[in-house]
Order: C-alpha cells, then sequence, then structure tokens
C-alpha cells in the first residue's frame, strides 16, 4: 500500500544502500520518475497534437476530422483565401509595430524610473498594473475608449473642437494599428520592468567612471549602458514575438476581426475556419503555417543559445 | 484507510460525472446555447413538460450567441465517445451532422406521430438525411421583417417603404430630419442579413433561389447582382458611424429611442421592444422587409439527437423528440422565443400583432413558394459557402474603395474554392 514513503526516509538516512532492489532502484530514479507524467503528458498534448495536426491539414476534413488524403489541397485552398492573405499582412504590421513601440516606451519607462526618482515603487506598480488584467478587459476597455460615439473623439468634440476625427476602430484602413495601441498599453510596463532589471544589473563603477572622464547622461546611456542590454533586448524580443502571435483574445475583444475583415490574424482565421466554418483542415493548414513562421523565429535563438552553453562549457 | 480512500476518489473523477448523474429511467443531456432570459425560460417549459412524462432533464448549456462555442465543445464530446443525448443546431448544422452519421433515425416516431402533416412543410429537406428525420425543429424565425419607429415616421408624415426605391427616398427624408435611417450593427452576420434582404427585394425569389440557394454563376453575374450590391453601396450613408462591431440589440435600442428610424432584423427584435415595454402598430411598426411582401425567409433551431446503445438515453432522446412538437410547448416557447411554431396547426390566438402576421404570410408563402431558407442564418447554404458570402459582403460593406464588379468577382472565385 504505502511503498513510497519509507524509501524516502530510508533515503534520507543514508540507509538506501542496504535496502532491497526494487526500493534501491525508486530510490535512484526518483526525480526521473517524478518527472515522468509531465513529459509524457507534453510529448502527447504538444508534440503530438502538433504532428496530428499537420497530418490533419492534408486531409478532407470539414467538420470531424477524417483521414482522406488530398495532398497539398488544403494550403492552396488557405492561399487563395484572401482573408488569409489580409491576416498574414496584419499579423507582420501588428508584431513589428507592437515589438518596436513597447520595446522603446518599455525601456523609456525603466529609463526613467531608474533616474532613483522618489516613490519609485508607486510608479514601477502604475506601469506594471495593465500587465495584471487579461487581454479580453484590455480589449473591452479601448473598445470604448478608441469608439468614436463613446470616448476620445467624443470627448474632445465635446470640449469644444467639433472637427477632430479619431476614428480608426471603425476604419479597415486604420483598424489594425488600433490592436497596436492596445498592445502596447498592455505590454510595455512588462517590458519596463525587464529592462530596469537589466539596468540595475549593470556596475555603477563603470558608468562612474565615465562620468569622470566627462560623459553626460545621454552618450553614457548611449554608449555604455544600452550596449550592455542585449541579452534584455533578446528577452524581451522573444516574450514580446510570443504574445503577437497568439494575440487572438485581443482581437476577439477589440474587434472581432471587423470592420470588413481587415483585423483578422492568423489565430483568429484559423479559430473561424476550424469552428465556424467547418473547415477543419484549412485551419490546420493555418495552424501548420503558424507553427513554421513561429519556428522560423524561434529556431535560431534556440540555436545560438544551445552552442553558446557548448562554448560555455 | 486514507489510501482506499484517494483510489476512490480518483477512480470517482476518472468515470466522469455525467455517467454519475443521470442513473435510472429515461434522460436526456440537452446541450444548447439557449442562456439569455427569455430563450432560457423558453426551454424550461420543454424541461417541465419532459418531467410530467418521467423524463430526466440534465442541463449542458455553453453560452455565446452565434453558437460557434457550443459547436467547439460538442466536437470534442463528440469526438471523445461521450455525445450529450440533443444538441441544437441550425438546420445546415443538421445536414452536415447527419452526413457524419452521428444522428439518430427518428423516422420510426416520426410516422407515429405523422410529422409529415404537421411540421411546415419547406423545413422537411433540411431536416432529413437520405430519406430519414434526423432532426427535430423547435421554431421558425422570419429575417426579412423592417421595423421601424412609429412616432418618428408619423412625425416625418413617411410610410413604411415597400421596395427598395422607397426605402432610399424614406432614408434621405429621415437624414433631412437629423434622424439616422437605419439602425446596423457592423457585424458580418447582420450585413449578410442586409444582402440578404437586397437579393430577395430586388430580384425576387426565384432570383434568390438561384444566387443564394443553388449558387449559379450567371446570377451571381448579373446585373441584378450588381443592383444588389449598389443598393447596399447606398446604405453606408443611411447608417451612423459608429456602427462597426455594435449588436443589434443595441441597434435595435436605437429604434426604440427615436435615434434611428428602421432596423432589418429577424423576429428576435420583438424581445427588445416588448421588453421596453412598447406596443407593436402602436410604438412600432413590423412590416416585410423592402421588395419581400408575399416571401416569408426562414430560420429554425432545431434539436438533433446522437446515436447511443444506452436504452435510458434513447426512451428520453424520443421523449424529447415528441415533446419539441407538443401543441402546448409550441405555442408557449415560440411566445417566449418572438418566433412562431414549426408546426402548421397551432392556435396563434395567443401570439401578438407581428407574430399573427408572421402566421399568416407563413401560409401565404408557402402555397406560392416563396418561403425561402435564409442565407445569414445557415439555412440556405453550408458553412463554408456561407462563409464566402459574410466575408465578402462584409468587407464590400465597410471598405468603400471596393466596386459591385468586384465584390462579385471575390464572390464567384471564392464559392468556385469552396466546393
Amino acid at each position: 500500500m504505502s511503498t513510497t514513503f519509507p524509501v524516502l526516509q530510508t533515503a534520507k538516512r543514508g540507509q538506501w544502500r542496504e535496502g532491497s532492489g526494487v526500493k534501491l532502484w525508486l530510490a535512484r530514479n526518483a526525480s526521473q520518475l517524478a518527472l515522468a507524467p509531465s513529459v509524457a503528458i507534453t510529448l502527447l498534448a504538444v508534440y503530438g497534437f502538433m504532428v496530428w495536426t499537420g497530418v490533419v491539414s492534408f486531409t478532407a476534413s470539414k467538420m470531424l476530422p477524417s483521414y482522406e488524403f488530398v495532398g497539398l489541397d488544403q494550403y492552396w485552398r488557405l492561399w487563395s483565401n484572401p482573408i488569409w492573405r489580409i491576416a498574414v499582412d496584419n499579423i507582420f504590421i501588428f508584431a513589428i509595430l507592437f515589438i518596436a513601440i513597447a520595446s522603446v516606451i518599455g525601456m523609456a519607462l525603466a529609463i526613467l524610473v531608474d533616474q532613483k526618482i522618489r516613490a519609485e515603487g508607486f510608479f514601477r506598480t502604475i506601469y506594471l498594473y495593465p500587465m495584471a488584467l487579461s487581454f479580453i478587459v484590455t480589449g473591452t476597455a479601448w473598445k470604448w475608449i478608441l469608439n468614436p460615439g463613446l470616448g476620445i473623439e467624443r470627448m474632445v468634440r465635446l470640449w469644444g473642437w467639433d472637427s477632430f476625427r479619431f476614428d480608426w476602430l471603425v476604419d479597415p484602413r486604420f483598424a489594425i494599428y488600433t490592436l497596436v495601441m492596445a498592445g502596447v498599453w498592455q505590454s510595455s510596463g512588462f517590458v519596463m520592468a525587464l529592462f530596469l532589471a537589466a539596468l540595475r544589473g549593470i556596475d555603477e563603477d563603470i558608468t562612474k567612471a565615465a562620468r569622470l572622464d566627462g560623459a553626460g547622461s545621454f552618450q553614457i546611456y548611449r554608449r555604455i549602458i544600452i550596449p550592455q542590454l542585449g541579452p534584455a533586448f533578446l528577452t524581451v524580443f522573444v516574450i514580446l514575438t510570443q504574445q503577437a502571435v497568439k494575440s487572438f483574445d485581443l482581437v476577439v475583444a477589440l474587434t472581432a476581426g471587423g470592420p470588413g475583415n481587415s483585423t483578422h490574424l492568423p489565430a483568429t482565421f484559423m479559430y473561424m475556419q476550424t469552428f465556424g466554418r467547418d473547415q477543419m483542415a484549412v485551419g490546420a493548414a493555418s495552424a501548420m503555417m503558424i507553427f513554421m513562421t513561429v519556428t522560423a523565429v524561434v529556431t535560431p535563438y534556440l540555436y545560438s543559445d544551445v552552442r553558446k552553453q557548448r562554448d560555455d562549457a | 484507510m486514507l489510501n482506499r480512500n484517494l483510489v476512490l476518489a480518483t477512480a470517482l473523477l476518472l468515470s466522469g460525472s455525467t455517467t454519475m448523474a443521470l442513473a435510472g429511467g429515461p434522460n436526456v443531456e440537452v446541450m444548447h446555447y439557449w442562456t439569455s432570459g427569455s430563450e432560457a425560460a423558453g426551454l424550461n417549459v420543454l424541461k417541465k413538460l419532459l418531467e410530467e412524462r418521467g423524463v430526466t432533464w440534465s442541463d449542458s448549456p455553453v453560452a455565446g450567441g452565434t453558437g460557434m462555442n457550443m459547436v467547439q465543445v460538442l466536437r470534442a464530446r463528440i469526438a471523445s465517445d461521450t455525445a450529450p443525448a440533443a444538441a441544437q443546431m441550425h438546420a445546415q448544422q443538421v445536414q452536415a451532422w447527419a452526413s457524419e452519421g452521428v444522428l439518430t433515425d427518428l423516422t420510426d416516431l416520426a410516422k407515429k406521430d405523422d410529422w409529415a402533416k404537421v411540421i411546415a412543410p419547406e423545413l422537411v429537406p433540411l431536416i432529413s438525411h437520405d430519406g430519414s428525420y434526423v432532426a427535430v425543429p423547435v421554431n421558425v424565425h422570419r429575417s426579412n421583417w423592417l421595423w421601424y419607429n412609429k412616432k418618428v415616421f408619423d412625425s416625418a408624415g413617411l410610410q413604411p417603404p415597400t421596395t427598395w426605391d422607397e426605402f432610399n427616398e424614406v432614408s434621405e427624408k429621415l437624414l433631412a430630419k437629423g434622424v439616422t435611417p437605419l439602425a446596423l450593427g457592423g457585424q458580418p452576420w447582420q450585413e449578410l442579413d442586409l444582402f440578404e434582404n437586397a437579393v430577395l427585394g430586388i430580384g425576387g425569389a426565384d432570383f434568390y433561389r438561384k444566387a443564394v440557394i443553388d449558387e449559379d454563376e450567371a446570377a451571381l453575374r448579373s446585373d441584378t447582382m450588381v443592383k444588389v450590391f449598389d443598393q447596399l453601396r447606398k446604405m453606408n450613408k443611411y447608417i451612423d458611424s459608429n456602427y462597426p462591431g455594435r449588436d443589434w440589440n443595441l441597434a435595435t435600442q436605437m429604434v426604440i429611442k427615436g435615434e434611428a428610424g428602421m432596423q432589418i432584423m429577424g423576429d428576435w427584435a420583438k424581445g427588445e421592444l416588448s421588453l421596453a415595454n412598447l406596443q407593436p402598430n402602436v410604438d412600432y411598426g413590423c412590416v416585410p422587409a423592402p421588395g419581400t411582401k408575399g416571401s416569408y425567409v426562414w430560420l429554425t433551431d432545431n434539436f438533433g439527437f446522437f446515436k447511443t446503445k444506452d436504452k435510458d438515453k434513447q426512451a428520453g432522446q424520443l421523449a424529447m423528440a415528441s415533446a419539441i412538437l407538443d401543441k402546448g410547448f409550441q405555442e408557449a416557447f415560440n411566445i417566449k422565443k418572438g418566433s412562431i411554431p414549426s408546426r402548421i396547426d397551432v392556435s396563434m390566438d395567443k401570439f401578438d400583432f407581428c407574430g399573427k402576421a408572421a402566421f399568416a404570410d407563413r401560409a401565404e408563402a408557402q402555397k406560392s413558394q416563396k418561403s425561402l431558407p435564409s442565407l445569414a442564418h445557415n439555412a440556405a447554404a453550408g458553412a463554408a459557402k456561407t462563409g464566402v458570402f459574410t466575408d465578402v459582403v462584409s468587407t464590400f460593406f465597410e471598405t468603400p474603395s471596393v466596386t459591385s464588379q468586384q465584390a462579385i468577382e471575390q464572390l464567384v472565385t471564392g464559392l468556385k474554392s469552396a466546393q
């Protein structure tokens, strides 16, 4: 009935050498055994289903998965779908702007907070707070803020500027940028926290030495501090990239893909095809395209990481 | 002792809660997305009726108005072989599930209860598959309604439009009065609703059949279709600028408050109007959408039953299928839901003015072959083709630079690849 506890106890006492064969084996492999279930689940639930999605993308699956193989047909249909092409354009616009603006604002906030200001903890909390919200909340709040009849446009007009226009949310040409705004608002604080930690890790003696040599603050940041933030930049980049790729909830809450399908992202396209349109195989094909794109971004990172570890060793 | 309890608890957890809850006697687990007030109240009538007949009801609601969330859950349940006994589905979804071979054959019950005589005949092709009945229609909604605010119309001295040309004239006059002519929510399905009414109103019933149901290329490329898209383009200026993403009920509120003159929407809009204590024919009017008098564009909610070997579940399924067509339930449910019965022989005395009008219009449309399935609500075409219409129409409507010709071109190529 109760085998594990005595084993652990004996092991603790350092007597496991004297135990029987099974107990000995259990004690030696305790860590592997403890990890086995999660490894098995990950293998099945992550990698297993990745492979399965790949298989489905080559079939004629509609409502439920079927295994009638049709080669690359679904990929051809995917790329002939105008909304998929909009979604692909959008993810690049969104990801590039989101990552760039969030990094710059996050960095600026970190540098400002780093000036040994009073009540630093207070400001840090304020900037970090949006991170505590889910994208659904952020999206809904910004939907109201950006709605011309409820939010900023109406407010400014009530102040007396009657011709003021700010209707990006309802204009198909600009709606994608409202996603960037909401995303940046959500994530800049987090980026700030990452950069702030990195800034605090820089040896103060170097900056002091530079100051003695007559360098100004701007010079010190530009030539000494920022170049040392390389690893932090990489972390920020990887985290923001995966946030951008999976920002599904933000679109659902803020624009629902509209107006006129102008703000679909690959993730919302995939969901719509699979669950709304009974096109499971097209959905799977789009998932594979997303997967391959992410792989293309992440693999060089992992590769350099592994190589660095090997070099260090 | 402790360990034995642990083992027991784990075993119970793994055995699944549904099988435990429904032990003994006929039972049905019903999956649906009728979670809003009036809908849930309507479904409760069915639950009570079944309990009177000795059937245990187990409720599995999945919130989300379009049913997309429910379909997702339902698929997972079917894939894991734990399908619910019954699930709500639109007309075309019945066909989709039936072709997967997962729906129970109801033909014996249908013969016993004489469904062929009592169910509205235009529904029958969509609730049967390969000659057997596979689903039961609960209600019939009409999508070609025009709702208008009577006070706004009376004070402007206007009559509700009966053609799309009149619609445009009325709209211009309302614009001049400073009233938004048309209340619209810029969600793809609402724009598709407008499109379907324009196709029928401008092209007529035969054109609607060719263009929307048969997806005939000649009809899609015809001048009539160009006029349909041109009409949609005109409507861009009859709506307010905050419409994108607005829910249909908020658009109805605009009509209620008199901020907007009209709304083209199915009869579920009645629920909002009566919640605001407005009376049909006094505060608001209901007329067929422009140019669609004599036609009845329908959509239905149905229940399909999933195959099972459990005798108690089978008994529960048949009892539920039979209860759905009970005259008392049909009356009570449809009054609450704003729809009309799927049976053609239910007394309409307790229904409101618009409900009675709908029932009479349906009877007339059935005689003249003008009772048509709705495109925007999954009755006319399968999900993939409906999706093409949705994408093209909503992109066209919200992007002024797209011409009618371009939209038609997208429609034709899109429909070809969705074959």
